[in-house]
């Protein structure tokens, strides 16, 4: 893929071949089977107890579903924010549907099995996107950052304000997913140094119970791994090129046969989808919900996993995501500080890596044709 | 066919050339067969009237940007749209596209009034342009600008894709082959992967023009399409517009170089502060006095 | 609706009251939309850090109720000049840490909106914590007064009691209420003088319309966007201080909601347009009482944040309409 180009009087190094072509230059075969093994790693996690890694003070299984939902709201974030390039302030508001359509139909004011009530969840989510999207998509980018942390807020209030919904104390007694009994994991113990199998302290794939989370977090990456295959199908068509083109240039977009506002409240309409689904996935794991979990913070929380992961670019957005769903649990001790130590790092993120930990495709390859371009500059004049 | 000057020697004489694979500015492949693809509505017989703009006034508050404008443009014809700055030309293709509504009097495409239809349903229509200032998608590459005007008439959505329908994959691989016809006929196969942003100037404009034709449009509208280019590369467009021409597109252009103008159109407009002050052949119009007055001032250069 | 009817002139001036202080620091939201298409997310915090200035000025002073009319009238100003240096500071030091750099850099927008959340968040934390933060360095006891229970609420010492002036029907309109009001309304008129008259003035309205032309006909930009800054923390601070005077209690979040309401005035009375803010900030200080009369106070907030909405989608260039600059699409 990358070649030596070299013409009379100054020769180009291509740069070297990074991490992303060696491994794109595998045989098929063999990544797929990278992806296998990747994949049973994250599996395992949890019961691998890796010493650094695993969050001492809080339940190393309920962190990792902690941030598998981080992950999922990432992967729909990055939809309306990294592919259409819609500002929006407020997803907590569909994360919260999702969660409350749940909570109120299996446990306030209905009793509605799990496997009925996701998709509820996920159809209701995903009508608030187009509610929301249709009449605001047509505003001003800047002014619907505005409008969308407006939303948020309202679906917050009236979560508190409205007994039905459970008001201030929220709702609970939320039924788990049923049980589905298939094996036991083990689990390593490292205490002795040596990491030993422990086959007293196992977790059951998928029997959902009390204590145990990590059948959620097995539960959350399945989720997970669909949703990424939705993505990357769609994506790599029609949908992903016209959201791309109404990102770059709106008008032009339009002008080349675009319906740049159906595609648009499309994205919205999926992302709301994603992250009522991953509320639906937080309210069974749960158990208990209350607005106090829905605020603002969360959807700036939810903005960042997407802007530092690298908005646009899938893998990188999941990077983002565990970054900032996993080190406020890792650094639970110094909790007082997390929000101002999040705030410094958006800050400096802004000014130093704008483009994000993982920047997408497209920055990628520019910045690496402004840099040959650079160079081709300067040797020019050396010539 | 001109002689192949190449274009990069004639700007910098005294630097040594290297090109380089992506630089480098190539010519058109005319045997390519681009024609518009069949995307049903009526038809129309060679000669007869495509577009109508009829007595089209548009006010901004208290400016006339145009002033009961009225032409029309023939099947099979390259109409010149020409002249002064501010004159009313790229507002005239704002309002024939769908950017603006007209304050009074209307558009009609094949006899049909354009309405209040959207931008992209106008463009489904069968009406293309190309933008004064290059208004690529920068940072997706050459094909995948073509991709998106090809993607015009196609109807996969989410599930068809989510699903790999077999009318997204009949749409794409049709698409992919289309958008890969054009890049050949620009001369730009070689650079389908690069960033638009990437591509020299005069494979930018090319690359406009095919994401334009990509389209399967009726009615191409070149806005300015020689800007910017020296001697040779007008030449070389010439004879892209009149290919385009022949392959079964009609044309309308806005230009300010008066060689070219005069070189390859059929039959000219000539606007002034929003109104027509000039209509016919390029001879009737070379002598036209009202003309010669209005451009009276203008650059020699750009004057014929 | 009878609520309504029965107060109606006393949520009228307390309307007003309140929307004074939307009003002003709305100013500072519009300001910097208009010469920079930027939300500055973290003006929210400006404000916040005046009202802290003005508390603890009066605590270090020993302002206290039953002083005489000349101590109340120092006590005062020196919560005018206290909050209004800090948050003029506050602002100052945003622009040249949060903004400039990315300024420099070309940074899209979506950028700069994250810094300015991030430099929010850091604001108020700062505040937020500040009784740990003087307990690492060990002032905490020393400064006590000023740095305990640094989460919670805090009062300022009542400088004097609020005296009726009038009674408008069975409202009693008092001395606080109509200070606020006149005083808002009197900045207001400084403010547009400035922008009007004086060439720092002019140079912000070039900047805001054409930065490029504005850079080639000779105005310093970066100075003009300092001094944009610059006035519209001082407004802020002064906001503080109303705001102090009429509710008397802050808190290091205090900013957040109404930073959001003071946007929705700005974007009400059209961005960018200073009468503008003042018209939308009384507007929406009106609107919110009598929502909240008719529908509860538990939904006051919801109000505004409908009102927002329906603003943006009905009337988004405002009552009066966009000045200065235009909002970006």
């Amino acid at each position: 893929m990358s070649t030596s180009t070299t013409t009379a009087g100054s020769t180009v190094r291509a740069p070297r071949p990074g991490f992303k072509e060696r491994v794109d230059s595998l045989p098929r075969a063999l990544k797929i089977g990278l992806w296998v093994l990747f994949a049973i790693f994250l599996f395992l996690l949890p019961m691998l107890n890796i010493p650094v890694i695993t969050t001492e003070g809080s339940d190393f299984g309920g962190v990792l579903f902690t941030v598998s939902t981080y992950v999922l709201v990432a992967l729909g974030l990055n939809i309306v924010v990294g592919y259409a390039g819609l500002l929006d302030l407020g997803y907590v508001g569909f994360y919260a549907i999702g969660a409350y359509t749940v909570g109120v139909l299996s446990s306030e004011h209905a009793h509605l099995s799990w496997i009925v009530v996701v998709p509820i969840a996920i159809g209701a989510a995903m009508l608030s996107g187009v509610i929301l999207g249709a009449p605001t998509l047509r505003v001003r980018g800047d002014y619907l950052a505005i409008v969308t942390l407006g939303f948020g807020e309202i679906v917050r209030l009236c979560l508190v304000n409205s007994q039905w919904l459970g008001g201030a104390q929220g709702i609970s007694d939320i039924p788990k997913p049923p049980s589905l009994v298939v094996f036991k994991v083990p689990s390593l113990d490292w205490s002795g140094g040596v990491p030993v199998i422990d086959l007293d302290t196992t977790s059951t794939f998928l029997k959902f119970g009390i204590s145990d989370f990590v059948p959620y977090y097995w539960l959350a990456l399945i989720v997970i791994g669909l949703v990424l295959l939705f993505d990357i199908l769609v994506k790599n068509s029609r949908v992903g090129r016209a959201w791309e083109a109404t990102r770059e240039d709106e008008d032009a977009a339009e002008l080349m046969g675009v319906p740049t506002f159906r595609f648009k409240l499309l994205a919205f309409a999926l992302g709301a989808a994603i992250g009522g689904l991953s509320g639906a996935l937080f309210a069974t794991k749960s158990g208990f919900i209350n607005p106090q979990g829905f605020e603002l913070l969360l959807s700036i929380l939810f903005l960042a996993a997407v802007v530092v992961g690298g908005a646009g670019n899938r893998w990188g957005v999941i990077v983002g995501a565990i970054v900032v769903g996993y080190f406020p649990e890792r650094f639970r001790d110094f909790a007082d500080f997390r929000v101002l130590v999040f705030g410094l790092a958006l800050m400096l993120l802004a000014i130093f890596r704008p483009q994000g930990l993982l920047p997408p495709k497209r920055t990628v390859r520019a910045k690496r044709a402004d840099a040959r371009q650079a160079v081709l500059e300067e040797g020019e004049g050396n010539a | 066919m001109p002689d192949a000057v190449q274009p990069d020697q004639a700007h910098q004489p005294d630097q040594p050339r290297q090109p380089l694979s992506v630089d480098e500015v190539t010519d058109i492949n005319p045997d390519v067969v681009i024609a518009p693809e069949d995307i049903g509505g009526p038809a129309v017989a060679e000669g007869e009237k495509l577009l109508e703009v009829d007595e089209v006034t548009l006010r901004f508050g208290g400016v006339v940007a145009l002033n009961e404008v009225s032409f029309h443009i023939n099947k099979g014809e390259i109409l010149g749209l020409i002249g002064p700055n501010g004159a009313g030309k790229t507002t005239c293709f704002n309002v024939m596209t769908g950017v603006y509504q007209p304050t009074s009097g209307a558009v009609r495409y094949l006899g049909q009034p354009l309405g209040k239809r959207k931008k992209f349903a106008i463009t489904k229509l069968g009406i293309a342009r190309t933008f004064q200032n290059i208004r690529l998608f920068a940072n997706m590459t050459a094909l995948e600008n073509v991709l998106v005007g090809v993607d015009a008439h196609h109807t996969t959505g989410v599930v068809s894709a989510m699903f790999r329908l077999p009318k997204h994959r009949k749409e794409e691989s049709q698409g992919y082959e289309r958008a890969m016809e054009l890049l050949t006929f620009m001369g730009l196969d070689g650079k389908a992967d690069e960033l638009a942003r990437n591509l020299p100037y005069g494979d930018q404009r090319r690359l406009e023009i095919a994401r334009a034709l990509a389209t399967s449009p009726q009615l191409l509208c070149l806005d300015e399409p020689a800007a910017g280019f020296n001697p040779a590369e007008k030449a070389k467009l010439m004879e892209l517009i009149r290919t385009i021409r022949d392959q079964g597109y009609t044309v309308l252009l806005i230009e300010h170089d008066m060689k070219l103008v005069m070189g390859v159109t059929d039959r000219i407009v000539v606007l002034e502060f929003g109104r027509k002050i000039a209509e016919g052949s390029p001879a009737e119009i070379r002598d036209n006095p009202a003309v010669i007055a209005a451009y009276l001032g203008v650059d020699e250069e750009d004057a014929s | 609706m009878q609520y309504l009817l029965d107060n109606f002139f006393a949520l009228t001036i307390t309307g007003l009251t309140l929307g004074a202080v939307y009003a002003l620091v709305a100013l500072g939201y519009t300001l910097v939309y208009g010469v920079l298409r930027l939300i500055n997310f973290a003006h929210s915090e400006v404000f916040m850090y005046g009202t802290f200035a003005c508390l603890w000025i009066v605590v270090f002073l020993g302002g206290r109720a039953g002083g005489s009319l000349g101590s109340v009238i120092f006590w005062i100003a020196m919560m005018f000049v206290a909050a209004m240096l800090m948050s003029g500071l506050i602002a100052v030091l945003l622009e040249r840490f949060a903004y400039r750099p990315l300024r420099k850099r070309n940074a899209p927008p979506l950028i700069a909106l994250i810094s300015a959340i991030g430099a929010s968040f850091v604001l108020s934390e700062l505040m937020g914590l500040r009784q740990q933060i003087t307990g690492a360095v060990g002032f905490d006891t020393y400064l006590r007064v000023y740095v305990a229970n640094s989460r919670n609420n805090t009062g300022m010492p009542e400088v004097f009691s609020p005296q009726p002036v009038f009674t408008l029907f069975d409202y009693q309109v008092t001395n606080v209420d109509i200070f606020v009001i006149v005083g808002a309304i009197v900045l207001m008129v400084i403010l547009d003088q400035f922008v009007k008259r004086s060439r720092l003035g002019r140079g912000i309205r070039a900047v805001a319309m054409d930065p490029e032309a504005a850079a080639l006909m000779g105005v310093n930009r970066d100075r003009v966007i300092q001094v944009t800054f610059l006035v519209g923390g001082v407004m802020a601070g002064a906001a503080a201080v109303f705001y102090m005077l009429k509710i008397g209690i802050t808190r290091y979040d205090v900013g957040f909601i109404l930073g959001v309401k003071a946007f929705t005035a700005a974007v009400l009375g059209g961005i960018g347009n200073l009468r503008g803010a003042l018209l939308g900030g009384f507007v929406l200080g009106l609107a919110e009482n009598y929502g909240s009369a008719l529908v509860g106070t538990q939904w006051k907030d919801v109000v505004a944040f409908v009102l927002l909405i329906l603003i943006l989608l009905f009337r988004p260039t405002g009552l009066l309409g966009e000045s200065l600059g235009k909002a970006r699409a």
